[in-house]
């Protein structure tokens, strides 16, 4: 451990190990659930801990009624572990990030022709912000979206559009990738849905299938292999890092002879 | 509340007359037309409830209905152009089958032979008994919901405080639901199941596996609403209910809501045809049926334009929001709906770094108040720039809250600054609850003192959002096609449908000369 890995919560001076949480346990306000509460503090590494504050949940005749069955806790204390920046591992961006002229000229000089982009969420899933924020022209995060690069060719598909429909419009269009959202989604349907994606596109068209894209605020980046895509962004991703991605995956490195 | 500002009254008219020129093709098509789900809600309404035990071995959930399983049948060998009514009650007044139940069986057996009568009057009058009784139960739920608010009361100020529940599991979401009722909330809103929407069907029975919310069915219906007399009794208030009338079912939820007392119903004209691709022709004619049964069961509607700011831009696209709602508004007066009954949808979601923001916020949201004075509005919360951070986000709710009680808004919809990352908590709905109760005491009455500055920025804002809408309102309605043609455009909320495409479109069938409902004879014979 070398001087400058280590390091801790900041609340107003180094070292202090401050952190703020809250919690709620199902035990019914007053000094034994404020008590329980310290305990849970202590054993999440937060000692000391202080509760700020507690109220109860769920009694009759409003909130801080009587007959509460839960308490709500906001937690102040030091936590006693410490962070070691060596030891952090994440997913660093493996491709450069490019500017629009800069992915349009990469597509324009090396690609010579078209990249094909069909969007779509699938499943069930009808909220299309996501989609959208990368595909439509009014984009995300002050970016504008992949409508706006005049060397892609975007299609949207929309909400709920079939596993085997979109398979098929892939084939239709020669799309280069085929980019998922999926938002909304719950006991890991997200996953399943992906996975089911994937396998439907290796059954019909094997190696020259399409470079799968998924993203979605509750997908892990590092799941890609793992779901059978070629790609997964998280929580945040903007359409510039998208369309830098495809640039790196799909246009050849350099100029063809 | 109406006189905040000083809108144009040439200009209000011009809206007005507009929206009705635009819905007109509308309204003929749905005249024109039925659907399966219309000729299924016929069926309902005369007491045919159940399931096909053979269509499935799994939960009564995933079986076929009986209602489906007729109206199927009919199609197949006489059409729908007559409707299902006079085949079905021909099949039974000529002795073919004893009651509905038998019939279906028949069906179910393969053994049902249906035709449609050459002298109808028999038929017609059979379905005529059977059908009115079904809507005199409905009659029955509205003036025991008059009695039970009389008797309970009213929630004591407005806006109503109107609270999601969702856990999938009807026996989950019941002690919820009276949790958040104890802990203030005035109206309990049952998130449907994903994509139930899309089902061609209504699942049946008590349900305990949805996702990310809970199935709308009969059982499910009449479960929950127990549930909440018996809370609106130990409170003395009369807690309401709301569920969905969206998608391919309307006409049927409609049915199902009107028979178990629920109190509100999303019900939008558009809603299906823009976020969930449904065919715009099915849309509005089940739409219309679905709105005269509301109509006759006292429920309000809650429409949902909030929905068209969360893929536009709130300010760019404000103006959609009102054409929206004009054309709501002449649906829903067409199809019977008074003013009381319409919980117009809005939403608070202008970008919070954009400048001036609020003003402009309370601007939009007088502009609504303006325009129906009447009309119980829906504010909607902050869903699109909720980012993740809690902190910043209970900030945002808390001037959401602010802005409806400083604009009158009729019905708020408690925001949850945990929006897009968990399905709230206990600790999320409490704390949300905490920020309306907050500002309801501390700014309730604030509305009295606030008076926007006569050609001032909200006041100029509001006129120039009318102004857009005006002009919109004349392109739809030059066009021959009207509403249809817009929506092919991408006039709201940018998706573009077309008329022939989307889901459903197959089950929607022009009508022949001699097409008999006896619901729509009966709902209609009291409006006009």
């Amino acid at each position: 451990m070398s001087d400058g890995t280590i390091v801790r919560p900041y609340g107003d001076t180094t070292g202090d190990g401050m952190v703020q949480t809250s919690f709620t346990l199902p035990v019914p306000p007053g000094p034994r659930a404020d008590g329980a509460a310290l305990q849970l503090a202590q054993k999440m590494g937060i000692e000391p801990a202080m509760v700020v504050h507690s109220h109860g949940i769920g009694g009759g005749g409003g909130t801080a009624g009587d007959g509460a069955a839960f308490t709500f806790f906001v937690v102040y204390g030091s936590v006693r572990h410490l962070v070691d920046l060596a030891a952090v591992q994440v997913e660093e961006r493996a491709y450069p990030l490019l500017s629009p002229s800069e992915v349009n000229a990469a597509i324009k000089t090396r690609l010579r022709r078209s990249l094909v982009v069909l969007g779509a969420c699938i499943g069930t899933d009808a909220h299309t912000v996501g989609i959208d924020a990368i595909l439509n022209l009014k984009g995300f995060a002050g970016e504008k979206g992949l409508e706006y690069y005049r060397e892609m060719q975007v299609a949207n598909l929309g909400a709920q559009v079939g596993v085997a429909d979109l398979v098929r419009t892939a084939r239709d269009r020669r799309a280069d990738a085929v980019l998922v959202s999926q938002v909304v989604t719950q006991r890991d349907a997200h996953l399943r849905n992906t996975r089911e994606l994937a396998g439907a596109f290796r059954e019909a068209m094997g190696e020259s299938r399409p470079l799968l894209v998924v993203g979605g605020p509750r997908f892990d980046p590092a799941m890609a292999a793992e779901l059978g895509v070629d790609k997964v962004f998280g929580r945040g991703t903007t359409p510039g890092e998208v369309a830098s991605y495809l640039v790196s995956a799909l246009v050849p490195a350099e100029e063809p002879a | 509340m109406s006189g905040k500002l000083a809108l144009n009254p040439v200009l209000v008219a011009r809206a007005r007359e507009l929206a009705a020129r635009a819905a007109a093709p509308v309204v003929e098509l749905a005249q024109a037309h039925t659907t399966v789900s219309v000729e299924r809600a016929v069926l309902r309404l005369a007491g045919l409830t159940g399931t096909d035990p053979v269509t499935g071995d799994g939960p009564e959930q995933d079986r076929v209905p009986w209602v489906n399983r007729v109206v199927d049948a009919v199609r197949d060998q006489v059409g729908l152009e007559s409707g299902v009514a006079l085949p079905v009650w021909h099949a039974l007044t000529s002795g073919a089958a004893g009651s509905l139940p038998e019939l279906a069986e028949q069906v179910g057996a393969g053994t049902a032979r249906f035709a449609v009568p050459t002298d109808p009057e028999p038929a017609r009058e059979a379905a005529r008994a059977a059908v009115a009784a079904g809507i005199a139960w409905i009659d029955a739920n509205r003036a025991r919901r008059d009695e039970l608010v009389t008797t309970l009361g009213d929630p004591p100020r407005r806006p109503w405080i109107y609270l999601i529940v969702a856990t999938g599991d009807i026996h989950e979401d019941i002690p919820q639901a009276q949790a958040a009722a104890r802990a203030g909330a005035d109206v309990i809103a049952v998130i449907r199941s994903t994509g139930q929407s899309l089902l061609d069907y209504v699942p049946e029975g008590a349900t305990r596996t949805g996702y990310a919310g809970t199935y709308a069915t009969q059982e499910n219906f009449r479960l929950m609403r127990a549930a909440l007399d018996d809370v609106s009794r130990e409170l003395g208030r009369y807690v309401r209910l709301t569920n969905y009338a969206s998608g391919l079912c309307m006409p049927e939820i409609a049915v199902l809501a009107g028979l178990e007392r629920l109190d509100m119903m999303l019900n939008d004209a558009m809603y299906g045809i823009l976020f969930r691709d449904i065919n715009p022709r099915r849309t509005f004619v089940d739409q219309r049926f679905s709105r005269m049964v509301h109509a006759r069961a006292g429920i309000v509607i809650n429409t949902g334009e909030d929905n068209y700011l969360t893929t536009a831009d709130a300010v760019d696209e404000a103006h959609t929001v009102t054409v929206s709602q004009l054309l709501n508004e002449r649906l829903a007066h067409e199809a019977g709906l008074e003013d009381w009954q319409l919980g117009l949808g809005h939403a608070f979601e202008i970008d919070p770094d954009r400048p001036e923001s609020f003003r402009l916020e309370l601007a939009h949201a007088l502009l609504a108040r303006g325009l129906f004075p009447d009309a119980p509005l829906k504010w909607m919360p902050p869903t699109k720039h909720m980012t993740g951070d809690v902190f910043r986000g209970y900030l945002l709710d808390g001037f959401f809250n602010l802005a409806g009680v400083l604009t009158g808004q009729g019905i708020l919809l408690v925001g949850m600054m945990t929006e897009a990352v968990v399905t709230p908590w206990l600790s999320d709905r409490d704390l949300a609850l905490r920020n309306v109760r907050y500002v309801l005491d501390a700014a309730g009455n604030l509305a009295e003192d606030f008076h926007p500055q006569p050609g001032g920025f909200i006041d100029r804002r509001a006129h120039t959002v009318l102004a857009e809408a005006v002009d919109l309102l004349e392109r739809i309605a030059d066009h021959p096609q009207g509403l249809i043609q817009a929506i092919a455009d991408g006039t709201f909320g940018i998706t573009r449908r077309s008329p022939d495409g989307g889901k459903g479109l197959d089950g929607v069938v022009r009508l022949a000369p001699d097409a008999y409902n006896p619901a729509l004879e009966l709902l209609e014979g009291v409006r006009v």
